[in-house]
């Protein structure tokens, strides 16, 4: 039957003959209008491979911009709130936008691939805002998003994989740094980079290598316990690695129907990623009235009593005074630790005594209601030496 | 000259007359003020042009109906010269067999009505006070910077109260029927109230005139009220004649500014709005030359203002949308013809040719002209307003010799196939037109001039040739004018402001706009 106009009808990524010969789950997603595997055998199986050898991963559906041009460099850095000046060629940056209020629209990263050339990858799609940031500037913008065809190689023995699949002298790429190789006459693009806060890749393709490339990974890669992943078990990564994600931790900008429920990047933990010295960039001037005046909220990582994830839980203070609410939760197998991420009204975040998490439990016709206390704690729940590591160790 | 002597307070940029007012209002609190025309005189949309030798006429707006009374006394423009030809100009809507109908421009008439209708005088009179009222409240919100919403702040709020105050203080019916009527098309107003298709197009016009609008077009009641807040001579809604043409009235405003101590500089046109750490410190010319001011503000449209003197790189991305989607698709052109001798309209004598003509003879009639504007075409039967100024003011023609100056609707900003080909067309067309009323014009015609939305963008710099630097629209007034973020003549940048017709209440020469963002500049420089 073929679907009507109104019908959700998802694109394939260029993966997709080999992600749904393995999908023996038959649970798929809608990441950006592509179907994006949810499980493939086993979340937990999926989850390990990740944190205790490798995991692969298919981000074709990543929203990919490539913007081009002379002024490239200043557009971006009007775009976004860090200063792109110092970013050179061959290196990837985290950054986000904001809009006039100083909101965030989304994050993502930012790979310059040259001068004045770079590929921004984000979860959404922003093309109208994009252009429209760009009037008065010389610069091209292209959605390239089916364009190219990525995979993410993530875990302990993703740098071992790589090397056995020929990339030689992958371990010295330093983090957040990209390079290029040769496939079998396909250009490779590599870069250290992920979502899973570990040691990990992202390889990036023409669409017409795409099979080749997953072929070569999955042969040489079964001796170091490489397994495809699906979203759930990166999402499982993402958290204990405290990334924050669109939709979750914050609503993108022009998603939302109410506008009160914006997330400045101050509010969430990414003052960092400001820099108010490098002349105009959009939203600077909400950016800097928040900070004279302080921001609502304070994104914040939480250590929850007990084992039951505290997921959309309302966080409360002392008797019955609510001050935030729970993001994302879950139980942490490598930290063993009940860990969630916050969204908490300032300034209760600094306080850290008297907080408690109202958690429901549904079990068998009957809600349970668990009063944990938590405590406000890094959000970087997971961090290891390996992730930061030069050279990469093979496991 | 040394740095000391060129630095000012305030720079203006454009001399047009709310950019004159500004300076006059700025210069009498004691700043020091340098306004910078592009142009060689200032006056801008309001200033008289030679269009060929001896025949001087007002270049782009040639009525005056909307100079506020207050801002004329201030300024004290009657000392400084400015007088009144005609002060309260009647309309005549014409007929081709001259069974015409006269009023006033507060729509006040006479008998001439009684040929078309037994009711329409008695119902023109209720429509009349009705509209005149909701005028008068719109007027008293005019002199006023709009509120900002969504604040805290109790000055915005009370503003706001004070709006839905008076709308209450009408009264049950009327402000039902303003509440009714303030979004409506004019034609289903007109229709409900009036009979004769003579009046209901010459009101109807009046209600589209300068806008991108047809009589039945949504707003248009709004078009015809924002019209109607104007006065002269004390007389609500009346429409006048400065003698010596509008460039008389500009001149007063700018002997007044002067007088207050402001610099003015013609032929220097403003490159480029300076900037440094996040502030306006003042302007570069065409020429190069830099001059320093602690604030800048400007008389400019909000699209060249932001977008070419500014620039986007200092504007947030939604702010640039919002000004980029200003509506300013001008639809009016301009002709100008010099005659050898006073021309003859069937059924007027040579006193009533001092007024102000209209050719509207029927809604229809301008709802058809508007059509061919929505598709790109100049309209084939365009309906004008026309007055020959020097009926009243010999001095603006050699002896003997008149002219006759006109808007012609509608003639689109992006016409297909360009203007270049089809502007003699047009002005044939809009030639034939009157000549169906004045019989012989043609023969008298000893120059002609015609300016298009595009001549009019180039000579008054005025994107998309529209009067009003952006259609005056219920979703372009008052906060919302000339966008949210930007309507309190100030600029999302500090040190920057507007005064000009883009900002609230819009266009039309009433200087209030200049006087409004003078006050908004004195109060932020008390808090400074």
């Amino acid at each position: 039957m073929t679907p009507e106009p109104y019908e959700a009808q998802l694109l394939e990524t260029p993966f997709h003959a080999r992600t749904s010969s393995l999908c023996s789950t038959r649970q798929w997603g809608n990441w950006s209008g592509f179907a994006s595997v949810n499980a493939y055998t086993s979340v937990d199986m999926e989850y390990f491979a990740a944190r205790s050898t490798a995991a692969l991963f298919d981000i074709s559906p990543m929203t990919k911009y490539a913007i081009t041009g002379s002024d490239a460099a200043s557009y971006l850095n009007r775009l976004l709130t860090r200063n792109m000046e110092k970013v050179k060629p061959g290196r990837v940056v985290y950054a986000v936008w904001c809009n006039d209020a100083g909101m965030v629209i989304d994050d993502g990263t930012v790979f310059c691939l040259g001068e004045n050339d770079y590929r921004l990858c984000s979860q959404e799609r922003h093309l109208p805002w994009l252009l429209d940031s760009a009037i008065g500037y010389n610069v091209e913008i292209k959605d390239i998003t089916s364009g190219i065809a990525a995979l993410a190689v993530q875990g302990p023995t993703s740098s071992a994989v790589l090397k056995a699949m020929g990339l030689v002298g992958i371990e010295n790429l330093k983090p957040y740094s990209l390079t290029e190789f040769d496939l079998d006459g396909h250009s490779l693009m590599v870069s250290r980079t992920g979502f899973t806060g570990d040691l990990g890749y992202e390889l990036w393709i023409d669409p017409g290598a795409a099979e080749l490339l997953w072929d070569r990974l999955m042969e040489v890669g079964s001796l170091y316990g490489l397994r495809p992943m699906g979203s759930e078990a990166l999402e499982m990564t993402r958290i204990e690695a405290g990334f924050i994600q669109a939709g979750v931790e914050f609503f993108p900008g022009d998603l939302p129907t109410r506008p009160d429920r914006l997330r400045s990047p101050f509010e969430l933990g990414m003052g960092w990623l400001v820099d108010f010295d490098k002349g105009h960039f959009i939203g600077r001037r909400a950016l800097l009235q928040e900070k004279k005046t302080g921001s609502r909220y304070a994104l914040v990582g939480l250590d929850i009593e007990g084992n039951k994830p505290a997921l959309h839980s309302f966080v409360y203070q002392g008797k019955d005074t609510e001050v935030g609410i729970v993001a994302s939760a879950m139980w942490s197998p490598t930290c063993k630790r009940n860990i969630a991420i916050a969204s908490l009204k300032t300034p209760y975040h600094k306080d850290n005594h008297g907080l408690w998490v109202d958690v429901y439990v549904y079990r068998e016709l009957k809600w349970e209601r668990i009063h944990a206390s938590c405590k406000v704690v890094d959000k970087q729940f997971f961090n290891p030496p390996r992730r930061w590591a030069t050279p990469a160790g093979d496991r | 000259m040394t740095p000391a002597a060129n630095r000012y307070d305030a720079i203006i940029i454009g001399g047009g007359h709310n950019g004159l007012v500004c300076a006059a209002y700025l210069g009498s609190a004691g700043q020091r003020v340098l306004v910078l025309e592009a142009a060689a005189a200032p006056g801008g949309a309001a200033a008289n042009v030679e269009f060929s030798p001896g025949f001087t006429v007002s270049g782009c707006a040639h009525i005056l109906n909307m100079l506020d009374p207050k801002v004329s006394r201030d300024l004290n423009l009657a000392s400084h010269g400015l007088k009144l030809s005609l002060p309260n100009l009647k309309t005549i809507a014409l007929a081709e067999d001259g069974r015409h109908i006269t009023f006033d421009g507060a729509l006040a008439t006479n008998d001439s009505l009684q040929v078309y209708s037994k009711t329409d005088k008695a119902n023109l009179a209720d429509l009349r006070r009705l509209l005149l009222r909701i005028g008068k409240l719109l007027k008293d919100f005019y002199g006023t910077v709009p509120p900002r919403l969504g604040t805290e702040s109790w000055s915005d709020r009370i503003a706001l109260a004070k709006l839905g105050w008076a709308i209450r203080r009408l009264g049950r019916n009327d402000m039902r029927e303003m509440l009714r009527i303030a979004g409506c098309n004019i034609a289903d107003v007109l229709n409900d109230e009036l009979e004769s298709d003579l009046l209901k197009g010459a009101i109807g016009f009046d209600a589209v005139l300068g806008t991108e609008l047809g009589p039945r077009s949504p707003n248009s009641v709004f078009s015809l009220l924002h019209r109607l807040t104007g006065e002269a001579n004390g007389i609500p809604g009346a429409l006048a004649l400065p003698e010596g043409g509008m460039g008389a009235v500009t001149r007063a405003m700018a002997a007044a500014a002067e007088a207050a101590g402001a610099d003015i500089r013609t032929g220097s046109p403003v490159a480029r709005i300076l900037v440094e750490n996040d502030r306006a410190m003042g302007v570069a010319l065409e020429t190069g030359e830099v001059i320093h001011a602690d604030i800048v503000v400007s008389n400019a449209d909000p699209k060249t203002t932001y977008l070419k003197l500014l620039g986007p790189q200092y504007l947030d991305t939604g702010f640039v949308r919002r000004v980029k989607n200003i509506r300013t698709r001008g639809t009016a052109a301009k002709l100008h013809l010099a005659l050898d001798g006073l021309p003859e309209f069937t059924g007027l004598d040579a006193k009533e040719l001092g007024q102000r003509l209209l050719i509207a003879p029927s809604l229809d009639y301008v709802e058809r002209a508007f059509n061919h504007c929505k598709y790109g075409e100049y309209s084939t039967a365009p309906a004008i307003e026309m007055i020959i100024p020097t009926v009243n003011d010999a001095a603006l023609a050699p002896q003997g010799k008149h002219i006759l100056s006109a808007v012609v609707q509608y003639a689109p900003y992006e016409l297909k196939g360009g203007w270049e080909n089809a502007r003699d067309e047009f002005i044939d067309t809009a030639i034939k037109t009157i000549s169906a009323y004045a019989p012989g014009l043609e023969g008298r015609i000893i120059a002609r001039e015609l300016l298009t939305p595009r001549d009019i963008e180039e000579k008054y710099r005025m994107p998309g040739g529209h009067w009003h630097h952006g259609e005056l629209a219920l979703d372009q007034l008052y906060m919302m004018r000339p966008v949210p973020g930007a309507a309190q003549y100030a600029a999302p940048l500090p040190g920057l402001y507007t005064c000009g017709a883009g900002g609230h209440p819009g266009g039309g020469v009433m200087g209030i706009a200049g006087k409004n963002a003078a006050d908004r500049i004195l109060k932020d420089g008390k808090s400074r």
